[in-house]
This record gives structure tokens, sequence and C-alpha cells, in this order.
């Protein structure tokens, strides 16, 4: 296919994204966040009771990272300010096909 | 992550307040560290901010591997993520004399003093198996007080606000 020179090329960063695939949020281990407050923000923002933020919390602790969320590419992106904004290490992807 | 120790001078009421017992001279040093936490987001705000100040610790990366997504989510939220942090701070200065606090106010505690330890923590480089005892002699002494006292007060507040939870939705 050929473009015509007037025709300016305007890449598309989103491009390979598959709007159907949902994206998961991720939290990272760190060394200062302590172990009370990662589980207390997690019952906090998503609502999770004690047992369950504190399994999330252990994951991210011993095996390194948990996934604490999963939905819309918007909601993800929510998610990840929310954590982010109470100091702990949230990363965003689509989960795998 | 690390452990903490327990206990506290922050109390929850019957009456869902928070009781608040902080000595003048934590109030000294809590707003003296406020006042430093203000002056370093302050010069990232501008574009000046280097990675010894342990301030980029508060804005992470939301997109990894991702350079392009990235940048556009942080075109669209870092300011406000900035924003935030320094009202927090503003709010934090206007209570810490207070000696009752309201959730959402000791939420804005909560969020600032760990904003604080995070930046000292990062500074120091510290460890999840940092177990040795302060030694007075290091220049850094002073620094690893006040790191360790966040610890202390974070974990108070911690205690104190997990109290307050509402029922969990996945029950």
């Amino acid at each position: 296919m050929s473009t015509s020179p007037a025709e300016v090329d305007v890449p598309d960063v989103a491009d390979d994204i598959d709007p159907d695939r949902p994206w998961i949020v991720l939290v990272w281990n760190d060394p200062i966040n302590l172990m009370s407050y990662v589980t207390y923000v997690f019952q906090k923002l998503f609502g999770y009771s004690l047992e369950k933020a504190t399994s999330l919390m252990l994951d991210v602790h011993e095996k390194g990272r948990a996934v604490v969320s999963n939905g819309t590419r918007e909601k993800a992106e929510l998610d990840v300010f929310r954590l982010h904004e109470h100091g702990l290490w949230a990363t965003m992807q689509q989960e795998d096909a | 992550m690390a452990f903490g120790i327990g206990g506290g001078p922050i109390r929850r009421e019957r009456d869902g307040s928070f009781k608040i017992r902080l000595s003048e001279p934590e109030q000294i040093l809590l707003k003296s560290l406020l006042a430093q936490l203000r002056t370093l987001l302050k010069i990232e705000g501008g574009g000046q901010i280097t990675d010894e100040s342990g301030v980029r610790r508060l804005f992470p990366t939301a997109y990894a591997g991702r350079d392009d997504l990235e940048a556009e989510y942080q075109a669209m939220v870092h300011d406000d993520l900035l924003a935030r942090r320094l009202a927090a701070i503003d709010q934090v200065e206007e209570t810490i004399v207070l000696p009752s606090l309201d959730e959402e106010q000791l939420g804005t505690w909560l969020r600032t003093f760990n904003d604080l330890r995070l930046v000292l923590g990062t500074r120091l480089d510290v460890s999840e198996d940092d177990t040795d005892p302060i030694d007075p002699d290091d220049p850094e002494a002073p620094a690893q007080a006040a790191y360790e006292y966040l610890g202390w007060l974070l974990e108070a507040t911690v205690n104190a606000l997990t109290g307050a939870l509402p029922p969990a939705e996945d029950d």
C-alpha cells in the first residue's frame, strides 16, 4: 500500500493493545513499606477482607509480586494511581492471551 | 517489606474519632521532615530532581517495559499525584498539633508519614534485613533515627485505622 507524501503518519502508540483482553495490576515487593501498611492499603482501596489482604501482602513479600486487581484499562490505571498515591510499587499490563 | 513494632500514640475512640498524643519534640521533628519533603517535591515538580534525593520513589512507573504508554500515563497523572502529595503535607502541618482527628485526617497522616519514610529509606538505602543498632558516630544516625521513629508512628497509625475499616466486600 502506498501513502501519498501529503499524508502525515501519526503513530498510534496503543495500536497493539487488544481491547478485549483484560488488564491486571501487580504490586511488587520493596524493602521499605511495612507489611501492616501494605495489608491495610489493600483492605482500604479494594475492600478486601483482612485474610485476603494478608494473603496478597505475603505473596508480594515472599514471591516478589502479586496480582491485586484486574479489569478494563481505565480501571487498572485508576487502581495503579491510587496505589502510587499510597506509595506502593504498582504496575499494570494486559493479561496473557 | 519490613516488620514494624506495635503500639503507639494513636487511639481510636468509641465515637469514631482518633485521640492523638504527640509530644512537642515529635511535632517539631515531623514539621521539619514535612518542610524538607515539600522542598524536594517542588524541585521534582520543576524537573530538577536527582535520583539521590529519594523522591522519585514516590512517582513509580505504571507501564513497565512500555515507554510509549508510560509517557502518555505520566503526562496524564504526574502533576495530579504531585499536587495531592503537596496538599497532604499542608493538611498534616495544619493538624499536627490537634489532640483529635477524624478518619480522613488520619488517613492523610498515614499516606504522608509513609511518603516521608519511603524517601528517607530510599536515601538511606535500607534493606529488609537491616537490624543493626544505630551507631551514634555515623553521620547518618539522625536520619536513621528519624526513619525508625516514622516506622513506629506509621505502625501505630495503621493499627488505629485498621480498627475503623468497614466490613470487607469479599466476605
